[in-house]
């Protein structure tokens, strides 16, 4: 026995190892597949085997057989054996070969859930981290809801591997399991500020990933990220924000106009090219969702055009390539723009890249007008000549249609010129287009009805020549096709023939029979079309001879298609033989029957809208199954057939060519016929088939009168003036019967000299009509129907997270946990198996967690909520009292007499601002749209960020003369004693001037309906005045950008006062010791500011600042020169940025629990406090300049007293608490972990509290 | 009439339904200049006999591309679809492609295979296809810390090379002892001795100290 033992690890130490396999594979290069099968017996003995080292290496062989190709989902439970050894090294081969073999639905998966979850709470963090990695490739759905809780618990991991990878699984735990995603995401959003770059980093593109597929759910989410990007320099995660962005813009336009600034600034000064070429794809996203509305976006578009241009131009076919992909995103809303630089494209065009040849087609493809139609298809036709036998021909060939076609063939003004290319096209060997080319034809000879005749002389030509086109290469192509519509287009029209007896010889000549089926088949039965006609017209003529050749012809030719292998083929042949035999039947008796004949195929032919088959509506009481006659007894003659159906077109010869599925009764159709005249008559686009164009019989006779005026018969279209067309038609009439190409070649020429001498494209007008309805449709029906289906398949799991994500959570929305299954009676075996493996308290500890998460996550968005109505409370200390006294009832009654300054009213009288809808997003991005010059009041003067929302459509107009009204007001206050101002909006302008008296004298009188439109959802930093001279004046404001990067951001707003535009503006800003700025270029103190002013004009710039003490006022001086147009000289002015402490403080993390928490946690050490016995300010001013000037945020406020709350940069905690009493009596008592920065903050807030008297 | 066609043509191209859900990175493909896969890692489930179609068929796109061409690919008709590109770098003897959707951004992928590349040339001192050819279980760590279940996980070289240093050194120190035999046999195998030296007894440790765990 020990003997065997040691033999058999003998042998293993000679087992194949993966090298040796490798090495094995490749000595046995001629023999492979019989050594691997050999190896694969190795492999499953070891597999047998107890030791787990020799199962990894056998499981390590097949991972790597299986890359071979080699099936191992065999091995799948040793697979899972070697995941669970608890050695490192195995467990990773495991996981390696899981990932590649193992998918969702491996049914082995359902046995590793407690494995996986064990190795997600290793101790070891790369045990846990080779289980999120090998999760992340084969979770299932029940995976998924199993141990999503764990992939949650490991967001909050100390290891920023762990919280990395654990973000991005939660991706595919969403995909899996929709149901997490509630319950995860306010996690998952918290890891946007996450302190490690690369949690970060993995945050956006998981949030970034799930917008992109509903971007509406997360628009919300647009503030954050635009933080982000002002801040960020990962450009990694810029890339993936700024796509994200892209995506969220066009549904919100307001926030494609927020982002155009930030977005031109990257463009202007990113090295990084994909970066510039992300800022540049969204720019253009941005463009197309404003595409109305904004007057300036023009420099936007040059600016991304010319950047184009540049990646275009560069040597890197890989820039070449993207430019050009960017550049046909331009197109589709600015072919204006792009259409400058036709040169570059049309050189691209000759690239030896077909992958760059291929992209400039594309542009090319929206940069046709009318007037370079025909040059541009005339190039690509040579392009096509040399590119003989390849599959870039075929391209070349599509795409001259898809050019031509367009919007139902937009740009073609001569339909001649155009059906002359498409028989050009007909003669290129080898393509794979034959079928677009027919349709091309067909569709064109049914709609332009001025050129039919035209079409109809080309195609007897091309069936004349058939056997050119049909060369020895034909049977690789579908080149074919194009007989079809040949055919198709001589019989249909055969009244338009010039010779229909030649046609007809033609298409009975003995080739025909190599065709593919079903063109034969039309063939057939078009021959039967000529026939008619040609028996119709002798017959009035009395040739009996030509009777008699055509039927004899006729005769000879179809039996060989009656014998034909393609059924079709067949059976029309035959009917047809049959035809033929009984009309001449008929003129031996001497009866003319040539009219009743031509009966078969009257009737009008309409295209027809592409979903009108789907749409016809099932009559009621039909049964598609049931027998419409009684089953025939015998089999009827097919004259009588023939008979029967002439009565049926004499009733409704309209109805003839659809294949009916069931017969309407004769009201039915009357009413079906009167209602399609009505929509005909009044469509101007619809264009009958006129007597004059079609001398067919008629038998709508009363039709006629119905014509629309707008059916423009040749004569009329010849004579629109500027065209030389009259001369031209005549060389192409004589065209006709002479040598084809070359007098094609001469109209091209002439037509192209016609167009240069019309002076506009505009003015080209089209010769032929087209018939662009979009075709019949049944009764009722809409084409529009169906089309807002989500166009993502079925199956798409994105469909599932389509899930609104701003509601606050029920409490039954958590993620499952494992105490969840003893809920569930069919899951009671699985959560004992647990219950042996984990200790039971984990399971409680997890529970509790839970619970108070969720506690949280409801408190947060009740905040949220209650923004708008902003609650106030009764002063005092202990606030967990009143926390839970307070009920919603009570915050409604108080709040309703909270007085409130007057010019509230006026400023937020703005009817929108009722609409409750009014939500934070709306309010971020309203609040820079608004951004005007307005904000600019000298340093001691207080004013608030314009903060009113309002709606993008408005401003366009009323913008203008806002500025105006605000620089006049400003004048005048400049001038005044300084003012205080709470809100801004446009009405506000017109209570500048007033008194402040006049404001307060309202107080009190306030309705609820102000009280609820006293919004103040966010703290707004306020601009203050940082220089000023007679030509430009410079404002600024400060935001501290908590938790993102623990960075200022600092606003800058250069306002033009000068009458002359004012450029080359650049900052010079030197580093203080205590306080740096976030550069592009580290080496550089300049900032260069990409733009230049324009009188009246504003504009602004951000720069980020880190602090490294947050705990001082800081200081940074700097000085900005500027050149104005006009004098050479630069002028500069010297800037003095003040950054006080309540600078580094935000609010914006202020909750009532961790309020609550703080105060009772005793952190608070340091305490300090002011009083102002004279208050010249109200009290809701006062918590405005508290809130605006300090950042600090209101927790509670409850008549005239407030809790404030703001944490600075480094995160210390700032409480205030701020007593107002009638005898403007001001005390504010404050506590912060921080004393020096809490004195400072009150030193701060007093100074400027105390500036007012 | 003619639009009747278009239509019944139009609904034979819908596209089938998909295994799995879509990523952003669906696969990575290494293979050499003849086509012989290195490294396939696919981020969307295939069965192995449609891996190795779409192994092919990427060769086949990109092989008969010039150097001097732009480095993106559209048209792969078995992996992906319209939303999907080839992004591929060919260094020396092997062609790097990632098949992406249309979130990740082309030049970022680029520099993706470029970080990939110089990762591998750090971890295995100046890679070579034999490099990847005899380690291909390696290659898979080091990609699993650049890219994750599809999507790009971590772009930092400093970073990535830190995690795999960790984790070979975790793997030497479970080896140990245990190793050491094993070693010792892998090395004179490299030697290529005749088959004879299987018939030498080599001394045999007890399995108790091999399957020691650490």
């Amino acid at each position: 026995m020990a003997l065997r033992k040691v033999k058999g690890n003998l042998e293993r130490m000679f087992d194949k190892n993966l090298t040796d396999l490798v090495r094995g594979i490749r000595n046995n290069k001629e023999t492979e597949s019989k050594y691997i099968s050999q190896c694969m017996e190795e492999i499953k003995t070891e597999l047998r085997q107890d030791n787990l080292a020799v199962k990894a290496n056998a499981v390590a062989k097949l991972t790597y057989l299986q890359m071979l190709g080699y099936d191992i989902s065999w091995a799948g439970f040793n697979i899972i054996e070697v995941m669970s050894s608890p050695k490192f090294t195995y467990k990773r081969i495991g996981y390696l070969s899981a990932s590649q073999c193992f998918h969702q639905d491996t049914e082995v998966l359902m046995l590793t859930t407690n494995m996986i979850r064990k190795d997600l709470n290793s101790h070891n963090m790369y045990d846990s981290g080779t289980a999120l990695t090998g999760l992340a490739c084969f979770i299932s759905g029940d995976l998924a809801r199993d141990l999503a809780n764990d992939v949650m618990t490991l967001l909050t991991s100390t290891k920023p591997y762990l919280r990395k990878k654990a973000v991005l699984l939660l991706y595919k735990v969403f995909l899996k399991f929709p149901e997490a995603l509630r319950p995860a995401f306010p996690r998952l959003k918290e890891k946007l500020e996450d302190p490690d770059p690369g949690v970060q980093s993995a945050a956006v593109n998981v949030i970034c990933e799930l917008a992109r597929k509903n971007p509406k759910n997360y628009l919300s989410l647009a503030p954050v990220f635009f933080k982000l990007m002002t801040s960020s320099t990962n450009n990694w995660m810029l890339i993936k924000i700024i796509k994200l962005f892209g995506a969220l813009t066009p549904l919100e336009p307001r926030l494609g106009k927020k982002l155009i600034e930030p977005l031109t600034n990257l463009i202007h000064s990113t090295s990084a090219m994909s970066l510039l070429y992300e800022c540049i794809n969204t720019v253009i996203a941005v463009l197309i969702s404003i595409s109305s509305g904004m007057p300036n976006h023009n420099a936007s578009i040059q600016l991304c055009v010319q950047k184009l241009r540049i990646l275009i131009e560069d040597s890197d076919q890989n820039l070449k390539y993207l430019g050009l992909l960017a550049m046909s995103k331009i197109l589709k809303t600015h072919p204006k723009s792009v259409q400058a630089h036709k040169d570059l494209v049309l050189q691209c065009l000759d690239d030896k890249d077909e992958s760059i040849r291929l992209r400039a087609l594309d542009l090319l493809y929206g940069m046709v007008t009318k007037k370079t139609v025909m040059e541009i298809v005339r190039r690509l036709m040579t392009h096509m000549d040399r590119a003989e036998g390849t599959m870039y021909r075929d391209e070349l060939l599509q795409k001259i249609i898809l050019i031509c076609s367009q919007n139902n063939f937009q740009y073609i003004t001569n339909f001649e010129w155009y059906v002359s290319v498409l028989v050009e096209l007909c003669r290129m060997e080898g393509t794979q287009h034959g079928g677009l080319i027919a349709s091309q034809l067909m569709d064109v000879a049914i709609r332009v009805v001025a050129v039919r005749e035209f079409t109809v002389g080309q195609m007897a030509l091309l069936l004349d020549n058939a056997h050119v086109i049909v060369g020895p290469a034909a049977a690789r192509s579908s080149i074919a096709e194009v007989l079809y519509a040949a055919a198709w287009i001589c019989g249909e029209f055969s009244q338009l023939l010039a010779n229909p007896k030649a046609t007809l010889e033609s298409m009975v000549r003995g080739k025909v029979v190599s065709l593919p089926g079903h063109i034969q088949a039309i063939y057939v039965h078009n021959m039967l079309k000529l026939y008619a006609h040609i028996i119709a017209t002798a017959e009035e003529e009395d040739d009996s001879e030509m009777i008699e050749e055509v039927t004899n012809l006729l005769l000879e030719r179809l039996p060989v298609f009656v014998s034909s292998g393609d059924l079709e083929v067949q059976e029309r042949a035959s009917c047809i033989v049959h035809i033929v035999t009984y009309v001449q039947k008929c003129h031996k008796h001497g009866d003319k029957v040539g009219a009743d004949l031509a009966l078969l195929m009257t009737g009008e032919l309409n295209p027809v809208a592409p979903k009108a088959q789907k749409k016809v509506p099932l009559p009621d009481g039909l049964d598609l199954d049931a027998w419409i006659n009684d089953p025939p007894s015998e089999s009827e003659e097919e004259e009588d057939d023939a008979l029967e159906k002439e009565i049926f077109v004499k009733a409704d010869s309209s109805y003839k060519h659809r294949k009916e599925k069931y017969e309407p009764s004769e009201e039915e159709l009357q009413k079906l016929r009167d209602a399609r005249r009505a929509e005909q008559a009044s469509n101007p686009y619809y264009v009958k088939s006129s007597a004059l164009s079609s001398p067919r019989p008629n038998h709508n006779s009363i039709q006629v009168d119905e014509i629309p005026v707008t059916a423009i018969d040749l004569n009329v279209s010849l004579k629109i003036p500027g065209m030389t067309s009259l001369d031209k038609y005549q060389v192409v009439d004589g065209w006709q019967d002479g040598g084809k190409k070359r007098h094609k070649k001469q109209k091209k020429r002439s037509k192209r000299k016609g167009q240069v001498s019309s002076s506009s494209e505009e003015e080209i007008n089209r010769m032929h009509v087209v018939n662009t309805d979009i075709g019949e449709m049944p009764e009722g029906a809409h084409l529009s129907d169906d089309y807002e289906i989500d166009d993502r398949p079925e199956d798409d799991p994105h469909r599932a997270l389509d899930i609104n994500l701003d509601e606050p959570l029920s409490p039954n929305e958590v993620l499952p946990t494992r105490t969840h299954y003893e809920a569930h009676a069919q899951r009671k075996i699985e959560s004992n198996n647990e219950a042996k493996l984990i200790p039971s308290e984990i399971p409680l500890k997890m529970k509790t967690r839970n619970k108070k998460e969720r506690k949280e996550k409801k408190e947060k968005t009740k905040k949220v909520k209650k923004e708008e109505k902003k609650v106030k409370k009764k002063p005092s200390r202990d606030a967990n009292l009143i926390l839970d006294l307070i009920d919603p009832l009570k915050e409604t009654v108080i709040s309703d007499k909270v007085p409130v300054a007057a010019n509230h009213i006026n400023g937020i009288a703005d009817a929108k601002n009722k609409e409750k809808t009014s939500d934070d997003l709306d309010f971020w991005l309203s609040k820079e749209l608004s951004q005007t010059p307005e904000s600019c009041m000298d340093g001691t003067t207080k004013t608030a960020s314009p903060s009113t929302p309002s709606s993008s459509k408005d401003d366009s107009k009323s913008k203008k003369t806002k500025t105006k009204k605000e620089k006049k007001a400003k004048k005048e206050k400049d001038r005044d004693k300084p003012e205080k101002k709470l809100k801004k909006n446009e009405k506000e302008i017109d209570t500048l001037s007033r008194n402040r008296d006049e404001y307060e004298e309202t107080n009190g009188t306030v309705t609820q309906e102000v009280e609820e439109k006293l919004a103040v959802p966010e703290p707004q930093p306020y601009s203050r005045l940082l220089a000023e001279d007679s030509h430009i004046r410079i404002v600024y404001s400060t935001a501290a950008m908590d938790g993102v990067m623990s960075e200022i951001l600092v606003c800058i707003k250069f306002i033009s006062q000068s009458s002359k535009p004012i450029s080359k503006l650049q900052l010079i800003l030197p580093d203080s010791s205590a306080l740096k700025m976030i550069r592009t270029d580290p080496q550089s103190e300049l900032v260069n500011l990409p733009w230049s002013l324009d009188p009246g004009e504003s504009k602004e710039t951000q720069l980020s600042f880190t602090a490294e003490d947050v705990t001082i006022p800081h200081k940074l001086r700097g000085s900005l020169s500027y050149i104005q147009d006009g004098s050479s000289s630069s002028s500069d002015i010297s800037l003095r940025l003040e950054f006080p402490v309540t600078t580094f403080l935000s609010g914006k993390t202020a909750s009532r629990a961790t309020f609550t928490d703080l105060l009772s946690s005793g952190q608070l050490s340091a305490r300090s406090s002011f009083t102002l016995p004279n208050c010249p300010w109200s009290f809701p001013e006062v918590l405005e300049e508290l809130t605006l000037g300090g950042s600090l945020a209101v927790v509670e406020c409850v008549d005239q007293t407030a809790s404030l709350y703001g944490r600075s940069l480094h995160g210390h905690h700032v409480c205030l608490l701020v007593k107002y009493q009638a005898s403007h009596h001001l005390t504010i008592d404050g506590k912060s972990t921080e004393g020096i920065l809490l004195s400072n903050a009150l030193d701060h807030l007093k100074t400027t509290l105390m500036q007012k008297q | 009439m003619m639009c009747r066609r278009q239509l019944s043509e139009c609904q034979h191209l819908r596209c089938s339904s998909l295994d799995t859900p879509p990523t952003m990175i669906k696969a990575i493909l290494v293979f050499n200049n003849h086509g012989k896969p290195r490294l396939t890692k696919f981020y969307q489930y295939f069965n192995e006999e449609m891996q190795q179609q779409i192994i092919k068929e990427t060769f086949q796109l990109v092989s008969k591309r010039d150097d001097n061409v732009c480095n993106f690919l559209e048209g792969g008709s078995l992996i992906g679809g319209a939303d999907y590109k080839l992004i591929y770098r060919h260094y020396a003897t092997l062609y790097f492609v990632f098949c992406v959707d249309s979130s990740e951004s082309e030049l970022g992928i680029l520099d993706l295979i470029q970080v990939f590349v110089e990762t591998l040339d750090k971890c295995f001192e100046n890679v070579c296809e034999l490099d990847l050819i005899f380690h291909v279980d390696k290659v898979h760590y080091i990609l699993n810390e650049l890219v994750m279940g599809g999507m790009v996980l971590e772009t930092n070289m400093t970073e990535i090379i830190t995690r795999i240093e960790d984790q070979n050194k975790l793997e030497k120190q479970e080896a140990g002892l245990a190793a050491a035999p094993a070693r010792a046999v892998s090395a004179v195998k490299n030697m290529n001795l005749p088959q004879q030296i299987k018939d030498i007894k080599l001394p045999d440790l007890p399995a108790a100290i091999k399957d020691l765990k650490f």
